[in-house]
């Protein structure tokens, strides 16, 4: 009903990116002022004069060494990583490491799709398949799967197919593909059921085959279902690469660089701070793919039901 | 990382019943549902598990590739209260975290439904936080709240609860339909009554959905931020630890209570959104 | 359409007349203007001028689009006029609204579905301080008042529309308004379904004595139900005729009278006033009968 014209969005637009903004200052006025007023060394429960109490501590330490100024995180970027001489910047390399950790990311994420679709295409063709598989591919959702990466780890040293070695990042691509897969077979399978019984009859009225119904009305249809599904693929790849990273023991990757950088924080408190923001850019790039590939796919949403 | 809240928007598009009566399916003899719904997938497990016993024994796959279904059986039963201990652990941190994020979820819902500029500023952050792995957070939480404490695992878990409730209780809240609104203008009634007898009413369906998808988000982060640190208990350390000393089936037998862990959460929030949505 | 955006009208319309208390509505030169895209403005209603006397049924009928629905929401006080006065029973309709001088039922039935039903039709009572006691007991009068007696404790989404209706029906009737005000309240039922609530309306109209606006599409429904017609048409909305129907007292119509002569005359001459002679005249009977 409501008409937008592209000026009117494109104002729109703006207003979200300035009101975005807005936020990220407050966020960061919060932290600067709790830095100011809190206590130094936090607050424990039980704590009193020279006795520590029950050691959980409620309130975070305050001093420089726990909570970096915001703007330090930032400033440390542009300095160099590491003392010796002709270290790179940190930024350069931390958004080298985002660079490593997209394209592994991007090779779970097109494996998790490809996976999760053709299982959605398996469940679709075969009654009994979706009554066996979905509800395992539900429950995996709220299951810590994630959990099994430390044992995938085990792989990349050992495990060799003659001329050919596992190598640990693939383990990393196994777990982010792992993670992407499951919204996909879900969003996919509900998309593809979505036409109306009605269009069904139209296309069984015409004597279209599965395949040509799939091609001309499923497909299609599914688009809608699909964006939200391919965008939380995303950033479950992104999730589960930097977790990977981690627990695998894959060098050069973003996930890696946190951890590392989280070892210096005590003389070098900015600094595991840059890792941090790459990775959250990671995300918002991912993100931001996802948002690229739906414009493309305008065309078959115009009943997206965005609430 | 946000779960599936367009699913929570699919259901609530359908359309309300007209004409006809809703009844809920009772031609349909309890067996046969039985035998519909439960048999596939049980069969599936049963196979998958015997599958794997018979592939792991005659290939010989060493156990780092994948442990035997009845080596992992006996080392849960032999490691049976170390499991229960670190579940138990890992189980209060995400549960004390999603009680927060879901608090903070729904105050900072309400305040953004009241205040324009609150939404505003709110709106782009949290759509940031739902797609940027929140568990890198782990390393300075631990530097900031010390690396013996389990505080920062539980501000990493209400982080992960926080978005998906917020979203969906501020969709909630802006979902009351337009006939009801109506309705309370026409009895003049006074704003805290139009909360109380619509508002909230309307948007609590949406924030058990939110909070279901929160309960796995938040059992999953908590056991993850482990992986980056902190003190040596809980799920993940003890899988960690496991799978470094080449324990490989005791690894599992800790991956198994993490499953259990996260069913659990799962099963108690989707129960009670059954409960609170009962009436759509 | 929910978006009321009143233009503040700096003088204040006087009512051009002492307001009449007897009167259930005195609608007198009223003007609705939405904004529109791109600053232009849709005329929803102009120069309404409408009376509607106490326990007179009066039924709005049109084309869609013609304003009979805003014209509803601004009696209720649910939007306002930007230009012209609406009184009824001699006070603003905002004032009327505020003092619960009327009961409204919509198109979709309007219940909240966390209510059962004995709660929904409980809840203006509780809304406006009734005691408990006293609820229970004027909810069970208007179960029985819509024969749902066996109902109450079922939820919405467990009736059919037909039923939901019916509970909206009593809802509206709760507080014993001298006004119903209804926005196609049958629109979504089956005809059959529809033809027995008319019946069942007629009743219960005739049970309260109350005045009622009732909003409509059907030609047949406007004859069957009113004591008066109003015709309306679209762009800009206006009223275009009033047709005397009255085809007896609302207790004593019954089944019948659909078959009757005077039924058939009153369909004809509210389709004439709606479509011109010619056009009436030229459609083949029962096409537009709904």
């Amino acid at each position: 009903m409501t008409t937008t014209t592209p000026a009117i969005r494109r104002a729109r637009r703006w207003r979200v990116v300035l009101w975005g903004a807005l936020g990220l200052i407050a966020l960061a006025a919060v932290w600067e002022l709790y830095k100011l007023v809190g206590p130094a060394d936090g607050w424990l429960i039980g704590a009193q004069e020279g006795v520590t109490g029950s050691g959980i501590r409620l309130l975070p330490r305050t001093s420089d060494q726990a909570m970096p100024h915001a703007w330090e995180m930032f400033t440390r970027a542009a300095e160099p990583v590491t003392r010796a001489p002709g270290a790179l910047p940190l930024g350069a390399v931390v958004l080298l490491a985002a660079l490593v950790s997209l394209g592994v990311a991007a090779l779970g994420w097109l494996v998790g799709v490809i996976v999760g679709f053709g299982l959605a295409l398996l469940m679709l063709g075969f009654r009994i398949a979706e009554r066996a598989v979905l509800p395992f591919v539900i429950l995996s959702q709220t299951v810590p799967l994630i959990a099994l990466a430390p044992l995938i780890r085990n792989w990349g040293s050992r495990l060799e197919f003659g001329a050919f070695s596992w190598e640990s990042w693939m383990s990393v691509v196994v777990i982010a593909s792992y993670l992407a897969f499951f919204p996909v077979a879900v969003g996919a399978l509900r998309g593809l059921q979505s036409p109306d019984a009605a269009h069904l009859d139209l296309m069984r009225s015409y004597a279209a085959g599965w395949w040509p119904t799939l091609f001309r009305l499923r497909l299609p249809a599914s688009v809608p279902f699909l964006i939200p599904a391919l965008r939380l693929a995303a950033a479950n790849a992104v999730v589960g690469t930097v977790v990977a990273e981690i627990s695998v023991g894959f060098t050069g990757g973003i996930g890696r660089l946190i951890l590392e950088t989280a070892v210096a924080a005590s003389s070098d408190p900015a600094k595991p701070w840059a890792p941090i923001l790459g990775a959250v850019l990671l995300g918002l790039v991912a993100a931001g793919f996802v948002a690229l590939l739906a414009a493309f796919l305008s065309p078959f949403r115009r009943q997206e039901t965005v609430a | 990382m946000t779960g599936l809240p367009d699913t929570a928007i699919a259901t609530q598009l359908t359309p309300p019943a007209t004409s006809e009566p809703r009844r809920r399916r009772t031609g349909d003899r309890p067996l046969r549902r039985f035998a519909r719904l439960v048999l596939p997938p049980v069969a599936l497990f049963i196979v998958l598990v015997l599958l794997a016993e018979l592939v792991v024994v005659s290939l010989g796959i060493p156990p780092f590739v994948l442990a035997s279904p009845s080596a992992i059986w006996t080392q849960l039963v032999q490691y049976a209260p170390q499991v229960l201990e670190a579940t138990l652990v890992t189980g209060f941190n995400a549960l004390v975290g999603l009680v927060i994020g879901a608090v903070v979820g729904v105050l900072l819902a309400i305040v953004a439904s009241l205040i324009r500029a609150i939404d505003g500023m709110l709106a782009p952050v949290v759509a940031a936080v739902a797609v940027v792995p929140i568990v890198a957070l782990a390393p300075v939480l631990y530097t900031m709240f010390g690396s013996t404490s389990e505080v920062a695992r539980i501000i990493i878990a209400s982080l992960a609860a926080f978005v998906p409730v917020f979203l969906n209780t501020l969709r909630g809240l802006r979902q009351v339909r337009p006939v009801h609104r109506d309705l309370m203008r026409s009895y003049a009634a006074t704003r805290s009554q139009e909360t109380r007898f619509v508002t909230i009413p309307s948007a609590l369906p949406h924030f058990f959905t939110g909070l279901r998808i929160a309960s796995s988000l938040a059992v999953i982060s908590a056991l993850v931020a482990e992986y980056f640190g902190g003190p040596r208990q809980g799920l993940g350390s003890a899988i960690t630890t496991a799978a470094a000393s080449s324990a490989y089936a005791r690894a599992w037998a800790f991956v198994v209570g993490a499953i259990l862990l996260g069913l659990l959460f799962f099963a108690l929030t989707s129960l009670i959104e059954r409960i609170a949505s009962r009436h759509r | 359409m929910s978006n009321p955006a009143p233009q503040p009208t700096a003088a204040a319309p006087e009512p051009t007349q002492v307001a009449d208390a007897t009167e259930a509505v005195v609608v007198r030169e009223v003007e609705r203007i939405f904004p529109g895209a791109k600053g232009a403005t849709v005329t929803a209603l102009t120069g309404i001028e409408l009376t509607v006397h106490g326990g007179e049924f009066v039924s709005l009928i049109g084309p869609s689009g013609c304003g009979k629905s805003t014209l509803l929401r601004l009696i209720a006080d649910l939007d306002e006029p930007t230009a012209g006065d609406i009184r009824v029973f001699g006070k603003t309709a905002r004032q009327a609204r505020v003092e619960q001088a009327y009961g409204i039922a919509f198109q979709q039935a309007g219940l909240l579905p966390w209510r059962s039903v004995a709660a929904n039709i409980e809840l203006p009572l509780q809304l406006h301080g009734m005691g408990a006691a006293d609820r229970r007991a004027r909810v069970a009068e208007l179960l029985d008042l819509v024969g749902l007696a066996d109902f109450a404790k079922h939820y919405p989404d467990q009736l059919s529309g037909g039923m939901q209706q019916r509970v909206a029906i009593a809802r509206s009737l709760a507080e014993r308004p001298r006004l119903l005000l209804m926005d196609e309240p049958f629109g979504a039922l089956d005809e059959m379904t529809r033809e027995r609530m008319q019946t069942e309306l007629l009743r219960i109209r005739a049970e309260t004595g109350a005045a009622v606006v009732f909003v409509t599409h059907s030609i047949p429904e406007a004859v069957y139900l009113s004591d008066r017609v109003v015709v309306m048409s679209p762009r800009p909305g206006r009223i275009t005729a009033e047709i005397d129907v009255r085809l007896g007292e609302a207790g004593e119509r019954g089944e019948d009278l659909r078959e009757d002569a005077a039924f058939f005359e009153g369909v004809t001459a509210v389709r004439e006033a709606l479509h011109g002679p010619a056009a009436a005249a030229a459609a083949p009977r029962g096409v537009d009968v709904r």
